[in-house]
């Protein structure tokens, strides 16, 4: 700690810190650009000068950038001289000379860090008179909107893009003030995160593309805390609503998970729910085809249905929340319900969820991930199966940078000097994959290997690092020198990190994971365990300990069950066509889903299920942790016809026509206090977020900023006698402006606002994403209220170590009949978001990947065509020569136009001939 | 005593007062018969909103939102559009619900483009409360209302069809990245 005198005043802060930090960790504001908290401090902007004095009884003193400059004891600042405020005002002015004339038609305005900073410098009259600078714009793809004329040269892009993110396709050119921030040559900027430009960017060279199209201001928007739903790792997403349609997503600060970033999949792949072709009615079945009926006539269709049925099975979701899920437990009963994963996923969420809550070792955090100083990353590609992941995991391999900050007597701030120190030096990461990934170019070591030789390295590793883990026999000296190069390099972390996941689609792997996550422990290592799981709530249903699918399209297929309720499940990507078909062929079939889906038309009654934004739910991340999703808006404000509602709702009301007890009006507090109580595992999901009767001074929290406009327009159309505003029965949040919108203080606790309940960030004078800062306990550390979400459970620490024993036996080529894996997709692979257009223009077209060895067996050549056989259909693909792909095994892009999915891990052979 | 001096004044004064109504018969008259004869309202004047024109004919609103931002009763509601052909931002629809107008000009005062204008029509009244709320083809006139000269385009510096970098006023040419030059 330090002592630092802010404008006469005595103030505790973190001496390690620079004085910006310091005194926005305070709620002190001073205006800055080209400082974040994530990036560091690089002093181009001079925008947050200050005055520094001597000592008390200095007079003179001198500007410092406060970025730049220590917090150390004895420091005395001023931040309201005249001097400085003078000098910031005229930094704000020199800034703003080529700022071109276009707040009205930016995509920034509103929310714009530039129109805050230049509020708060008090620049308000343009003095400058002369031509001003312009730079031509490029075409960035689906995602980004590109205007050089706004950049106000800050870096930030390009220290986030290239430095923080890794991408290699941006980049500064030009020189003095006509460096221009850009590609080399136009086109789709390539790296995963680079939706984050537009929060970096702190005016509009970056804009969100996707949210362009059907525009809205910030202010004129309605949020509610979210939890992304496109993968397993629950990254807290702040979504827009504006007429009845989602807008845009941004980020929503969680200190534990996500913190500033969110990766494009999660940011673009909100479209879905704003689809035309969603069921927002209820269908009944006639004549082989689906036709609308009024929610009446389907509960009334359904209630004989289910009441006449002597056998009716539940099927649940990994995308569906645990109040759905448990809902249609509670429907069709324990013993009834299965699982939504296919029957390999079902195996290895069981086997990755038995290891994190049995086994000595818990999951880390996403944000913990990033403190690690050696990785091994055993089968799991990241990237594409949990993107954000591989963002923690690069900046774990930047932390050698600290290190050689520290042993310069640098401060861990100051981003120039790291990256001149760091330059490509990284901390070790160890990936071993089937194929290429993303990560390999920051990996010390890569390994392509088919899973089980992974698995057996991994093993391999486990008894380097700790004898008592089982050996693994018959290694070639080669991969016996690399798992020892691995164990010592882990041994020598001070925080190794041990990445894995289903994604490889093997329980070899997360066994073999899980016993060098062990082995670490055991050596006393503080070791960082991180598994990703197939989707959003893949944990939660896995810990109901459904039985699996396949049992449940047998009883169908063989007549042993006669109604089947499929929740927010489209089964064809969970089993085999054939198998689905002849389940479904056989029994009635309801289905509660938002999306239109092959499951769908087979459908004899279909509900229409609400997405995450249309209602509220839980849903458990990869870590066990339950995080809450509130409703964003109300959907038949606008549409009163409209009958979406969430699935456990249907699902209650179904209960209730079943039992015939009137009580159809269930609350998800009913539902969730029902689910916590029937299955001890969720105890604690009441605590994810505060239950509906809790206020804040009295208060509900709101949903929209107080400038939300035209709310007496907005459906004038429909009828100019204005409806009552929505009432929310369901949570502390209110659909309207009018409730609680403050950022609490430090000393009140009365006015704290929990975490879970923050739905934007806004605080007075800070309208862009910088304003987290007023919701942190120090800048860039956790929100005051609590970071969301709770931990189903605790580490295990007391079990003890029991490795796992079984060593698979080593892969065998078969060059005539390889292996297909297939290859995941951070576009494609994931239902929902491939269903956003953005998103499905990046999704990669249909080919097959395999190495130069046998491409030259089979006489084929890079883009010739190939017929495939997958799974029963024959496919004729272009081939791609890929020798990062190990012999025997040929890639196939999984969620690719074209191809069937291959469910991940399921593995199939096949041959493969010339085309046809 | 007393009470006669009050009675004849009183008395008087209502004489005083007859003559003076009876003399209005000739002074100049302030009304007017409205409807047939309709009064002058200044240009100024704060009545039916409209949206304008630029002087080449192309709608003015940009769709920035800061009307609706800035209308104390919330009455104002629109969504942005794009121009496929020229990329000019408009509205695609622009709604104000003028029963509940409260005619106070923010939305003038609002305004970087001089698109929306108060004008001194007020006969706004209806038998049908619907038929207050006015869409974009009830607020657009086809002139630029009471600001003949302004065009936003000419002055921001998003390029659109006709207009590309370094064409608007103040603007120089496009830089070239590749250069050295000082």
């Amino acid at each position: 700690m330090a002592t630092i005198h802010v404008d006469g005043k005595e103030y505790e802060v973190d001496g390690s810190d620079n004085l910006l930090h310091a005194c926005l960790s305070l709620g002190l504001n001073i205006p800055y650009f080209c400082w974040h908290p994530a990036l560091g401090s690089v002093g181009a902007c001079r925008q947050c000068a200050v005055k520094q004095f001597k000592d008390a009884d200095d007079t003179r003193g001198r500007l410092v950038m406060s970025c730049l400059t220590s917090a150390t004891t004895g420091t005395y600042i001023s931040i309201t001289d005249p001097e400085a405020v003078a000098f910031r005002a005229s930094v704000d002015e020199f800034l703003m000379a080529n700022h071109p004339h276009d707040c009205p038609v930016c995509e920034e305005g509103g929310h714009c860090h530039l129109q805050d900073m230049t509020v708060m410098t008090g620049h308000s009259l343009r003095r400058y008179h002369f031509t001003k600078r312009t730079h031509l714009n490029q075409d960035l793809g689906p995602f980004i909107n590109h205007e050089m004329n706004r950049c106000i040269a800050c870096y930030r892009c390009d220290r986030f893009y290239r430095e923080y993110a890794g991408g290699t396709d941006f980049g500064v050119f030009g020189a003095h003030d006509n460096v221009y921030f850009g590609r080399p040559t136009p086109g789709t900027l390539e790296n995963e995160f680079s939706g984050n430009l537009t929060e970096v960017c702190p005016t509009g060279v970056f804009t969100d593309k996707t949210h362009s199209e059907r525009y809205v201001r910030k202010w004129d928007m309605q949020y509610a805390p979210s939890v992304c739903m496109h993968c397993s790792l629950g990254c807290n997403v702040s979504p827009g609503e504006r007429y009845g349609e989602i807008r845009r997503i941004e980020n929503r600060y969680n200190g534990t998970i996500n913190h500033y970033f969110l990766c494009d999949r999660g940011r673009f792949g909100y479209g879905y729910t704003n689809r035309k072709d969603r069921p927002r009615v209820a269908f009944i079945a006639q004549d082989g085809k689906l036709a609308q009926a009024s929610t009446e006539d389907a509960r009334a269709r359904l209630g004989g249905l289910l009441r006449g049925a002597k056998h009716v099975v539940g099927i649940g979701s990994p995308r569906a929340s645990l109040e759905s899920n448990f809902a249609l437990r509670e429907l069709v009963g324990a013993e009834n319900f299965f699982d939504g994963h296919s029957d390999a996923e079902h195996v290895l969420v069981a086997q990755a969820i038995a290891i994190l809550r049995d086994g000595p070792v818990a999951s880390t955090t996403l944000k913990a991930l990033e403190s690690g100083d050696a990785a091994l990353v055993l089968g799991e590609d990241v990237m594409q199966t949990a993107p954000r992941a591989a963002l923690s995991l690069r900046q774990a391999a930047r932390g050698l940078g600290q290190k050689l900050l520290a042993q310069q007597k640098l401060q861990h701030w100051q981003a120039g000097a790291l990256e001149n120190l760091a330059q490509d030096h990284y901390n070790p990461i160890f990936v071993t994959a089937t194929h290429a990934t993303r990560l390999d170019p920051i990996a010390t070591e890569t390994c392509r290997a088919a899973v089980e030789d992974q698995a057996r390295l991994g093993l391999a590793v486990a008894h380097f690092i700790d004898p008592a883990a089982p050996a693994v026999a018959g290694l070639d000296a080669a991969t016996e020198a690399r798992a020892q190069r691995i164990a010592e390099c882990l041994l020598a972390a001070e925080r190794p990190l041990v990445v894995s996941g289903t994604g490889a689609g093997s329980a070899e792997i997360l066994q073999a994971a899980a016993n060098v996550a062990w082995a670490l422990h055991a050596r006393g290592k503080t070791v960082g365990f991180f598994l990703a799981f197939p989707e959003a709530n893949s944990f939660g249903l896995g810990l109901m300990d459904a039985r699996p699918l396949g049992e449940a399209l047998d009883a169908l297929a063989n007549g042993a069950a006669e109604v089947a309720i499929v929740v927010e499940n489209d089964l064809f990507r969970r089993a085999p066509t054939a198998r689905v078909e002849a389940a479904l062929d056989k029994a009635r079939l309801v289905v509660v889903d938002h999306q239109d889906t092959p499951t769908t038309r087979h459908a004899e009654v279909l509900l229409p299920a609400a997405t995450v934004f249309e209602g509220d739910g839980t849903v458990v991340n990869n870590e066990g942790r339950a995080q809450r999703y509130f409703q964003v808006f109300d959907t038949a404000y606008y549409h009163p016809d409209i009958a979406t509602t969430e699935s456990w709702r249907w699902l209650r009301r179904l209960l209730s026509d079943v039992r015939g007890d009137g009580h159809d009006a269930s609350t998800f507090d009913e539902v969730s206090s029902a689910c916590a109580a029937v299955l001890p595992q969720f105890t604690a999901i009441t605590k994810a977020a505060p239950q509906a009767k809790f206020r804040i001074l009295g208060l509900k929290a709101a949903r929209t900023p107080h400038r939300y406009s035209g709310r007496t327009a907005m459906r004038a159309n429909l009828s100019v006698h204005e409806p009552r505003a929505s009432q929310d029965a369901d949570s502390p949040l209110a659909f309207s402006m009018e409730g609680f919108n403050g950022t609490g203080t430090d000393n009140t606790p009365a006015d704290q606002r929990p975490g879970a309940l923050v739905s934007y960030a806004w605080a007075p004078g800070w309208n862009s994403p910088q304003a987290w800062n007023k919701f942190q306990d120090e800048v860039g550390g956790h929100l005051r209220g609590g970071d969301p979400g709770v931990h189903l459970f605790t580490a295990n620490t007391q079990a003890s170590t029991t490795y796992f024993t079984h060593i698979p036996a080593a892969f065998v080529v078969d060059n005539t009949t390889p292996r297909v894996v297939a290859l995941p997709q951070i576009f494609g692979s994931e239902l929902l978001s491939s269903r956003a257009e953005p998103v499905a223009s990046r999704i990669t077209e249909a080919y097959v990947a395999m190495n130069g060895t046998l491409a030259a067996t089979l006489s084929l050549a890079e883009h010739d065509s190939v017929a495939v056989t997958i799974a029963g259909s024959v496919l004729s693909l272009p081939v791609r020569i890929s020798d990062a792909l190990p012999d025997g095994i040929i890639g196939v892009p999984d969620g690719a136009p074209g191809i069937p999915r291959i469910a991940t891990g399921a593995q199939a052979t096949l041959k493969v001939g010339a085309a046809a | 005593m007393n009470d006669i001096k009050r009675i004849l004044i009183g008395f008087w004064s209502n004489l005083v007062t007859l003559w003076l109504i009876f003399a209005h018969l000739w002074r100049h008259k302030d009304t007017v018969n409205y409807p047939e004869e309709m009064p002058y309202l200044p240009p100024r004047y704060r009545g039916r909103i409209i949206l304008t024109r630029d002087p080449d004919g192309d709608e003015r609103c940009v769709a920035c939102n800061l009307c609706a931002a800035v209308c104390p009763v919330g009455c104002i509601s629109l969504q942005k559009a794009e121009r496929p052909e020229d990329g000019r931002w408009y509205p695609e629809w622009f709604r104000i619900n003028f029963s509940r107008c409260i005619y106070c000009g923010f939305c003038e005062e609002a305004c970087p483009t001089a698109a929306i204008q108060l004008t001194p029509d007020f006969e706004l009244a209806e038998y049908d409360r619907q038929n207050m709320v006015y869409e974009k083809e009830h607020l657009l006139i086809s002139g630029t209302g009471k600001y003949h000269d302004y065009n936003f385009y000419r002055v921001a510096g998003m390029s659109i069809a006709g207009k590309p970098k370094g064409a608007a006023e103040s603007e120089a040419q496009p830089i070239d990245v590749k250069s050295l030059l000082p």
